[in-house]
């Protein structure tokens, strides 16, 4: 589903030179829910951004459901549009209302009419339980609703793939449950699913791969029983013994 | 309000105190100098009332039919067979029926009320403003767009326009724009200076409009982007309706400036309410009355657009 290759990216900040991703490579299955972890500054959020060029990549090769992003002649508005991305910061359009949020790029970028984009937008309102919202304005609504509503407005283009970076950081401790359990059924409908986050419970419940991630580099990979059971790596050890 | 002014009562009378001070201050000096107020010479520049000198335009008889007291009817049969038909004072008459008259005759006058110079000074100077406002916001658009463009063509252009616009004075530039420009192209007076002003704010709200765009929040580009939208459909749907938004009190302020500059257009003779102002003064020597008279009413052209902008602004703000 998603190919990984050998993927850099640097950023320079004044002097210093930032390594994000140094390297990286991973293969994502269709259907699989990958949990990215590791300590802040350890390029989980670059990596993620990557998958969708949001950040250009300086090296290496990203293959999506068989598209080359790298190459030239991708048109990456396409397959942005298969790719979901849901951001820490919700990001919702704060002029349009919570309908009109997720009926935007449906009309736009899938060429649906008003009333087929409005039906679809509804349904996954009522999906992520915010239907009564719908004629709201972002502001008007808590933490856990926007990122719903940010949810259901990504999924309105019917991604082949959804990108989660750090959903719930962003939130009050009691809104991060609600967020969590639309994730958690939309990975047991299947959905493929990257997410970077540092709820470990979520990641032990329902990610059939964990990769941890330190100084722009993939140290560890295994499914969730290995990770909490017996993680290899040094590195590894000490994080989840912080955060645990 | 009311609660307000009970508490600094004390304030709100030394405001109006300072006011009548300033006033009765303007109104001892000007006794200094000996000037005569002459208030009643300027209303009939706003509209003028009075007779006008009718004459004939060629050889020929009148007939003359009487309407009421006041007003006869006139009808000049040329000799070549043409007709017109005045409606004339009684009492202006100069000929009578049966006369036959030649060409320059007086024949009478008749009364006219129009709007007078002051009033069309103050509709072109409306006309300038909202023609090169229109302008000004369309290329404002465009260079805000190109000063934020990755694109060094689009940027480096928008950028020099900028700094060119920005770093001379208005004046030269009606001037060139005028003289230059307008000679090459063969524009009127009215075109030259509508474009130069539009072309000077251009950049001012350019400027503005960067602004506005650099001010919404990068996610919202990311997340425009994200949904597959393209650079120019996430700046029309996205970026653009924010940042308008944001910038609507600075370019209200731009568009009043721009109403008070369109008075230095007045130099290369388009008569707008300054000009206007300055031909009456010719005309009465009320120099200090016409000049208040035109500073109210740029103050009420300005004022007004403030109330207005302030109006859709408040509209646009229910989804804050």
């Amino acid at each position: 589903m998603i190919d990984i290759k050998d993927i850099c990216k640097t950023f320079y900040v004044g002097e210093t030179v930032i390594k994000a991703v140094d390297h990286a490579s991973y293969h994502v299955d269709q259907g699989d829910v990958v949990v990215i972890i590791g300590p802040s500054g350890s390029g989980k959020s670059s990596f993620l951004r990557c998958l969708n060029m949001l950040e250009e990549i300086d090296s290496g090769k990203i293959v999506i459901d068989g598209v080359d992003l790298t190459d030239k002649k991708t048109n990456i508005n396409k397959i942005r549009a298969e790719v979901g991305m849901v951001f820490q910061s919700f990001n919702l359009f704060p002029h349009k209302s919570v309908l009109e949020n997720v009926m935007l790029a449906q009309k736009i970028v899938r060429k649906r009419s008003k009333t087929e984009a409005k039906e679809i937008g509804m349904k996954l309102l009522v999906k992520v339980g915010i239907e009564e919202k719908a004629d709201a304005y972002p502001n008007q609504l808590s933490g856990g609703q926007k990122q719903r509503v940010a949810i259901a407005r990504a999924l309105a283009m019917n991604p082949k793939v959804m990108l989660f970076d750090e959903p719930t950081s962003a939130l009050d401790p009691e809104m991060v449950g609600e967020v969590l359990d639309v994730m958690k059924s939309l990975a047991r409908e299947g959905m493929t699913m990257v997410v970077v986050t540092h709820e470990m419970g979520f990641a032990r419940e329902v990610a059939d791969k964990v990769i941890m991630m330190d100084a722009g580099q993939i140290l560890e990979v295994g499914d969730p029983e290995h990770f909490f059971t017996n993680p290899t790596h040094k590195r590894t050890q000490a994080f989840l013994s912080q955060i645990i | 309000m009311l609660k307000d002014v009970k508490k600094n009562l004390i304030w709100y009378i030394a405001l109006v105190a300072v006011i009548l001070a300033t006033a009765f201050g303007a109104m001892k000096m000007t006794e200094r100098i000996n000037y005569e107020w002459y208030w009643g010479r300027v209303p009939q520049y706003f509209v003028f009332s009075g007779d006008e000198d009718q004459f004939a335009d060629g050889n020929g008889e009148a007939v003359i039919e009487e309407i009421d007291m006041d007003q006869s009817k006139v009808i000049l049969e040329y000799d070549n067979g043409e007709k017109d038909t005045l409606i004339l004072l009684q009492d202006s008459l100069m000929i009578e029926d049966g006369d036959s008259f030649s060409e320059g005759d007086k024949i009478g006058a008749i009364h006219v009320v129009r709007t007078g110079i002051l009033i069309e000074g103050l509709i072109t100077t409306l006309e300038l403003s909202l023609y090169s406002g229109i302008i000004a916001l369309i290329i404002g658009l465009f260079i805000g767009l190109a000063r934020v463009s990755k694109n060094p063509l689009f940027r480096g252009l928008a950028s020099i326009y900028v700094e060119v616009i920005r770093g001379t004075p208005l004046l030269v530039q009606i001037f060139i724009f005028y003289f230059f420009v307008g000679t090459v192209l063969d524009f009127s007076r009215f075109t030259a200076g509508t474009l130069a002003l539009a072309i000077f704010a251009g950049a001012y709200v350019g400027e503005i409009i960067r602004a506005g765009i650099q001010a919404v929040d990068k996610g919202q580009m990311e997340a425009a982007r994200s949904l597959g939208m393209n650079y120019m459909e996430a700046m029309i749907h996205i970026i653009m309706p924010q940042a308008l938004k944001r910038v609507l009190p600075p370019l209200a302020g731009q568009f009043i400036s721009l109403i008070k500059d369109s008075s230095l257009v007045s130099v290369i003779a388009i008569t707008d309410l300054t000009k206007a102002g300055r031909e009456v003064i010719t005309s009465t020597f009320a120099t200090f009355e016409i000049w208040f008279t035109i500073a109210g009413m740029y103050l009420v052209l300005t004022f007004t657009l403030s109330m207005i902008i302030r109006y859709i602004e408040r509209r646009f703000s229910v989804s804050d």
